[in-house]
């Protein structure tokens, strides 16, 4: 899958002719065919690969490094992002802090889609009584805005780096729960299962190797979609002073920190906002597109 | 009609059971149980009168279900226990900080509504003109900006160029200086109006271009009423029932987004009252003030859901 693959058709595929055969377009340029999914993977490309090099150390400064004499200093060639009151480096704490963001976001979507997949197939595929017991803890879970969810989760466990994970990831599992039941309790009786059944397979080869393949796209399109809304609420969190303790860099912590300089010294907001927006936006478009690969009838306008 | 409201009477009280179960065990059982730690460590402020009602309230030492009756109880006959850090009842804490979250809360969804349904409805109505476009703007702005950064980057603005800092002389009640109140809280409330009405924008656009081009619409043009007429009482009312879901959606992260905003704003409301107490560790109150969010979204849910058997009577079945 390569964003650059321009051979992509940029609209719509033209209507197969009745009775003809619909062609497989591989999945790569059915993802890379709408605006939205080539310009997700292109955002999304350049926040993962950016973070990763930093993780790597291939910030173009250390960090951490401070140099009091270069406080505050606007953005130039040597500092593209400029220069935070202790004289670092915003572009490479901003490449730093969208690491940490990416990492937490990723555990915890991570725990949500594993925690919410097996929940959701489980609410589908089981007896009524799994499904009821399931589903009613599900609705409660959903009663409680996610953000507050996360504040009282950090507020037992106390801020950190797993825990932001773990608080983030728990509030997010309902909504896979909901994604996955759905198909899966049309799955059910679908033919093919119902066959599978009469021949004989165990419950455990019908759900692996018939209904969770079949399941898989729905929970990508939820996984980038809550990938989006991870990095979000960890910046929220650690906006608030409840993410990962200094001296972790972190891209929220650096928007309240610029709350007081920005006055004078706009960049110290304009750099991590900017990580937070295209991180933000990037997965949400790539969800979109992701969505309008796997479905295309669902395709929006 | 009455029946099927008792139900969703009935479930909504369930859900709010379910709730409470949830929180306490959030905040009571996880490892560490740093509840019961803080009471041993930060009660030293308390008087021994209200530690005695503490330990009461919480049921200390008791068996887990005899401790959440113990807790449940409290909070249905209004006690709210008492903050381990400001050393009043939270009762009194939240009475003072619910007004201004409410009102904030309406003031975003005024706003909200407001831009993103005129927007909406006149740019579904020349799709791709002026209005149109701008509309379209403001949802990108509202959607992909988180509201702690423009909130940040207002504040800032305005204190800069303009040297205005409405919060800095205290918060002024609605009732004692109205007008400094509402200087305090426009901001704010546009700050999380912006993320609503770039939701309900989109909604309204195209639940409007959907009944634009039905037949009723027609005829409804054909037969030669008021253009007004026609697109708030034929064409509005047909696209509300997408509008009004993503409403109640709204308001659930409206809830969530005033923690945020209330901290950037040093609004004294109950997000701030959170926040603060989780800063101390000051337990009762991160219990009672969650416990109260949380309950608030599930009455407007429910609100949702009785106004829709208001506005479509299919769904009164």
């Amino acid at each position: 899958m390569s964003v650059l693959d321009t051979t992509a058709p940029a609209g719509a595929p033209p209507a197969a002719e009745v009775g003809e055969p619909v062609r497989r377009r591989s999945f790569g340029r059915a993802l890379v065919a709408t605006g939205r999914g080539r310009a997700g993977c292109i955002l999304v490309g350049v926040v993962v690969v950016a973070a990763i090099a930093a993780a790597l150390g291939g910030t173009p400064y250390n960090p951490q490094f401070q140099n009091p004499l270069a406080g505050l200093k606007a953005p130039s060639l040597a500092h593209p992002f400029g220069t935070d009151q202790f004289g670092r480096d915003l572009l490479s704490l901003v490449l730093q802090g969208l690491w940490v963001s990416l990492e937490i976001a990723a555990l915890a979507v991570a725990i949500a889609g594993v925690v919410g997949t097996v929940g959701g197939i489980a609410a589908g595929f089981f007896g009524r009584w799994t499904s009821t017991v399931i589903m009613r803890v599900t609705d409660m879970l959903f009663a409680i805005p996610a953000i507050l969810f996360a504040l009282a989760i950090v507020a037992a466990l106390g801020p950190g780096w797993l825990n932001s994970a773990l608080a983030i990831g728990i509030g997010y599992v309902p909504i896979f729960v909901r994604v996955v039941r759905g198909p899966v309790l049309s799955l059910r009786e679908s033919g093919y299962v119902r066959a599978g059944r009469v021949l004989g397979f165990s419950r455990w080869r019908l759900l692996a190797r018939h209904i969770l393949p079949n399941v898989a796209g729905a929970v990508a399109v939820q996984a980038s979609l809550a990938l989006s809304w991870s990095i979000l609420a960890e910046a929220s969190l650690s906006f608030l002073g409840l993410g990962p303790p200094p001296p972790t860099a972190s891209l929220g912590e650096m928007v309240s920190q610029a709350s007081s300089l920005a006055g004078t010294a706009w960049w110290t907001l304009a750099a991590p906002s900017v990580a937070i927006v295209v991180a933000v936006i990037g997965f949400n478009l790539l969800g979109d597109g992701l969505r309008d690969a796997v479905d295309p009838r669902a395709r929006t306008r | 009609m009455l029946i099927a409201l008792g139900r969703r009477l009935l479930s909504m009280l369930v859900t709010l059971f379910g709730v409470a179960v949830i929180i306490f065990l959030v905040l009571r059982m996880l490892p560490g149980n740093a509840l019961t730690a803080s009471l041993g460590v930060s009660t030293g402020l308390l008087s021994h009168a209200q530690l005695v009602a503490l330990d009461h309230y919480y049921g200390v030492g008791q068996p887990v279900l005899s401790q959440f009756g113990s807790w449940l109880g409290s909070v249905l006959t209004g006690n709210l226990g008492v903050s381990l850090s400001s050393r009043t009842s939270v009762a009194s804490l939240v009475g003072s900080a619910l007004p201004v979250t409410l009102e904030l809360a309406i003031g975003s969804m005024v706003i909200g509504v407001l831009i993103g349904v005129l927007f909406g409805v006149f740019g579904a109505l020349r799709p791709g003109r002026v209005v149109d476009n701008l509309g379209q703007g403001v949802a990108v702005v509202g959607l992909g900006v988180p509201s702690f950064i423009i909130g940040t980057g207002l504040v800032t603005f305005l204190a800069s160029t303009f040297h205005y800092f409405p919060s800095s002389q205290g918060f002024a009640s609605l009732f004692r200086d109205p007008w400094l109140n509402l200087q305090q809280i426009f901001f704010p409330a546009l700050t999380l109006g912006l993320g609503v009405a770039a939701a309900l924008l989109r909604t309204t656009r195209a639940a409007m271009l959907e009944v634009i081009g039905l037949n009723y619409a027609r005829t409804a043009r054909g037969k030669g009423l008021a253009r007004r007429q026609v697109v708030w009482k034929h064409l509005f009312l047909g696209a509300l029932v997408p509008v009004l879901t993503m409403s109640g959606i709204q308001l659930g992260y409206l809830l969530g987004g005033t923690v945020v905003v209330e901290q950037i704003f040093v609004l004294p409301g109950l997000g701030r009252l959170l926040v603060t107490a989780i800063n101390n560790r000051d337990f009762p109150v991160v219990q009672s003030v969650t416990l109260i969010f949380a309950s608030g979204f599930v009455v407007v849910n429910m609100l949702t859901d009785v106004a829709y058997t208001l506005i479509d009577p299919r769904t009164r079945s």
